[in-house]
């Protein structure tokens, strides 16, 4: 009985590391390591579960059309992190040394989690990706050098929203005087956007006012009737997980239409929509990327992933907005993999050595076409000052079945957020007392 | 006099808050007036309820089904807890009970999730979800009918401690174990009893709170915010789950809207738990609780 219960326990032992996390095992001809950090469990992992099967499936689309990057097979292995930074920072370092030469590059996946390992980055020459997301001064690559929030910023996002309130108001001019209530999640990634929010109110003369709501927001009613009697006329939701659809519920039982609810990506998947019911119909929301499967990148997904049978999640996830955000990333990982080993040579890379690929990275639409993402993925174009490279913000309506397009892809205040950043940054640099490096040569 | 108005509606939101809060709490109190429990797992348990219900919904099934469905299993979970954890541990301190539900919750809330998936179920039992004008006052349809659940549930528990035979010999348990069972009342079967009683409460504040945020893993959060109402309203007390729940809607809403903005906001999550506080330190049994009275 003794035997068989050592058997049992030493057979249990065996299978742990397979039952830690999904993991692509290493084959020949060297692979490229890949760190995925992911939250499958607690109150976002609604919102996570598509966005790290989205991740997942292309790095396996990747392996199985391509053979792998430039004839590098990509390994990875998961780790839970719930969301808790505390979470992040040990996933972060039992991952950082795995792979012939290391981690690759980390994707967080969350503003709180970035904010969490940021210094320990250049000690560890570790490179960070937090696409559509992280701390926004980090655009500043001569501070940052680790660190790239690529794509669109906060700030800059933030800009292209009160961009396209203007619109619907008749222009800039007709700011003067509104009211904006920022209903935000209580976090690092909820405040983000206060300081733009206050400049382009002191430039235009609208007013806001900012409604924190506690994680993980299943209880919002106060909040809300404050909403209410501050009178606003429009709401700005920057929500995760749970919290979106309550705010979308509660603001329907205050009469709040959901047109004058205007959501940062993060609140603008159907997981946000969808359990929302009418309460969410007429929502407006903002997107970096394209929806749906009609791109042929996607269409190589569901052939060489779903199709073979080898995919991590259900079907329907596929063209969903948090998934497609996952295979956006993956793109963007691995293309910027492939830049370094422009330079390095077809071999895995350090996590240096990808940094360089990132900073580097330089995707015109006629790459984007080769992709197969043209209107998935945006032209990117990074330098080693400008750490965001660029993108453009599309606003997008609920419609109770889908989102549909609310608006042309609209610029960001680039100039204003360029500004703020560099200020930003110099006062971090002089807090660390870090020395920017140059940016000239 | 439009400031007055908003108080009174941010009072009766906070208290139809309250209520929706006892929903959770009197499945804690239940097991704990029964057995000495403290139910880490109830929280869980109206998450495991939740799920199984919309999933057997799912399945074509059609909702009255679905309840009978699901209230089976909660009695068959109430078996299982009894025969497999805690008719293991008894005798055991109540600090190794309350642990061995850490086990449970975390169990539960696993297989739940595995068989059921962790996308979020949309549960809609036409229950109206938009805001109501009383007059001056605007209220949530949703949070009215749901405080006359509550107030259902409460009389049905009601009468079942007090016409059933076994509603009397829970009550019998509840007052003294020893005594219940000098008189034949056997001990196992109404801890199976309670707990599938727990059941059937996690089962309808799962339906309310499922309808409300959509049938998904943040249910389970709810609890934390009956540990308060517990404290305040008492253990071992139905009206003090009802009173502490009014207590804690009405003061966590009104403090969010009242000093909220003075300190930034995000006051719900805490200020229920500092008044909680400040009852344990004046009233440690809380405000309907049995007096601890202890011989030595």
């Amino acid at each position: 009985m003794q035997k068989h219960f050592i058997a049992a326990l030493a057979a249990l032992v065996l299978a742990l590391p397979g039952l830690a996390g999904a993991q692509e095992q290493s084959g020949d001809g060297g692979e490229q390591f890949v760190p995925v950090t992911s939250y499958r469990t607690g109150p976002y992992a609604v919102s996570g579960i598509p966005f790290m099967d989205g991740f997942i499936d292309y790095l396996k689309m990747v392996n199985a059309r391509d053979g792998g990057i430039e004839g590098v097979r990509i390994t990875w292995e998961e780790c839970e992190t719930a969301y808790k930074p505390d979470r992040f920072v040990e996933c972060y370092e039992r991952l950082k040394n795995r792979g012939e030469r290391g981690a690759s590059v980390f994707n967080p996946l969350g503003t709180p989690l970035t904010y969490a390992v940021i210094d320990r980055l250049p000690a560890d020459k570790m490179p960070l990706i937090t696409l559509g997301y992280g701390r926004t001064d980090a655009s500043d690559g001569r501070v940052f050098p680790y660190v790239f929030p690529l794509l669109v910023n906060y700030w800059s996002q933030s800009t292209a929203k009160i961009r396209y309130i203007a619109g619907l108001e008749g222009g800039h001019e007709h700011l003067k005087g509104l009211k904006i209530a920022n209903v935000h999640h209580d976090s690092a990634y909820g405040k983000e956007t206060g300081p733009v929010l206050a400049r382009q109110a002191e430039e235009y003369g609208f007013e806001v006012d900012h409604f924190p709501v506690v994680h993980p927001g299943i209880d919002q009613k106060a909040v809300w009737l404050n909403v209410r009697r501050y009178r606003p006329d429009y709401v700005i939701l920057r929500g995760w997980g749970v919290m979106n659809q309550t705010a979308l519920k509660e603001a329907a039982r205050i009469g709040l239409p959901a047109e004058k609810i205007i959501g940062v990506w993060w609140s603008c998947a159907e997981q946000d929509t969808v359990p929302a019911g009418d309460a969410a119909i007429g929502y407006t929301c903002s997107t970096f990327h394209g929806n749906g499967t009609d791109f042929p990148l996607i269409q190589d997904i569901l052939l060489h992933v779903h199709e073979a049978g080898n995919a991590t999640g259900p079907v329907e996830y596929v063209g969903t907005a948090s998934y497609n955000r996952g295979v956006i990333n993956a793109f963007v990982t691995v293309e910027a993999i492939r830049t370094g080993m422009g330079r390095y040579g077809a071999r895995a890379l350090s996590g240096e050595e990808v940094r360089w690929g990132i900073e580097n990275l330089d995707l015109d639409e006629a790459d984007i076409a080769a992709a197969g993402a043209t209107d998935l993925v945006p032209p990117l174009r990074v330098t080693c000052s400008d750490h965001e490279g660029g993108g453009k913000v599309l606003f997008v309506r609920w419609t109770g079945e889908t989102f549909e397009p609310a608006s042309d892809w609209l610029e960001p205040d680039r100039d204003l957020v360029r500004g703020m950043v560099e200020e930003s940054a110099a006062q971090y640099a002089a807090e660390k007392s870090i020395t920017p490096r140059s940016c000239d040569s | 006099m439009d400031e007055l108005y908003f108080f009174l509606e941010v009072l009766i939101g906070g208290l139809l808050s309250g209520t929706m809060y006892s929903l959770v709490a009197l499945g804690f109190v239940l097991i704990y007036k029964a057995s000495g429990i403290f139910n880490f797992a109830q929280g869980t348990m109206v998450l495991f309820a939740a799920l199984t219900f919309v999933g057997v919904l799912e399945l074509g099934a059609p909702a009255l089904l679905a309840a009978v469905v699901t209230l089976a299993v909660m009695v068959v979970l109430a078996f299982a807890v009894e025969r497999l954890v805690f008719r293991h541990m008894v005798n055991q301190p109540q600090v190794i009970l309350f642990m061995a539900t850490i086990g449970l919750a975390y169990f539960l809330e696993g297989l739940g999730q595995t068989i059921w998936g962790t996308e979020v179920h949309v549960l809609d039992l036409g229950i109206p979800d938009r805001g109501l004008w009383l007059g001056p006052i605007l209220v949530s349809q949703f949070d009215l009918i749901a405080a006359v659940v509550v107030a259902l549930l409460v009389a049905a528990l009601g009468v079942f401690f007090r016409t059933t035979t076994m509603g009397r010999a829970l009550r019998g348990v509840a007052d003294d174990h020893q005594a219940a069972l000098s008189i034949g009342i056997p001990l196992h079967h109404v801890w199976v009893a309670v707990w599938s009683v727990a059941g059937f409460v996690a089962l309808v504040a799962g339906l309310v709170w499922g309808s409300k945020l959509g049938v998904q893993f943040s249910i389970s959060l709810v609890a934390l915010k009956a540990i308060p109402v517990m404290i305040i309203g008492g253990f071992t007390s139905i009206p003090g789950a009802i009173v502490g729940g009014l207590i804690v809607g009405a003061s966590e809403k009104l403090a969010e809207v009242y000093i909220g903005p003075f300190v930034g906001g995000g006051l719900e999550n805490w200020f229920p738990y500092m008044l909680a506080m400040l009852v344990l330190m004046v009233r440690p049994e809380g405000l309907f609780g049995e007096k601890i009275i202890e011989r030595v």
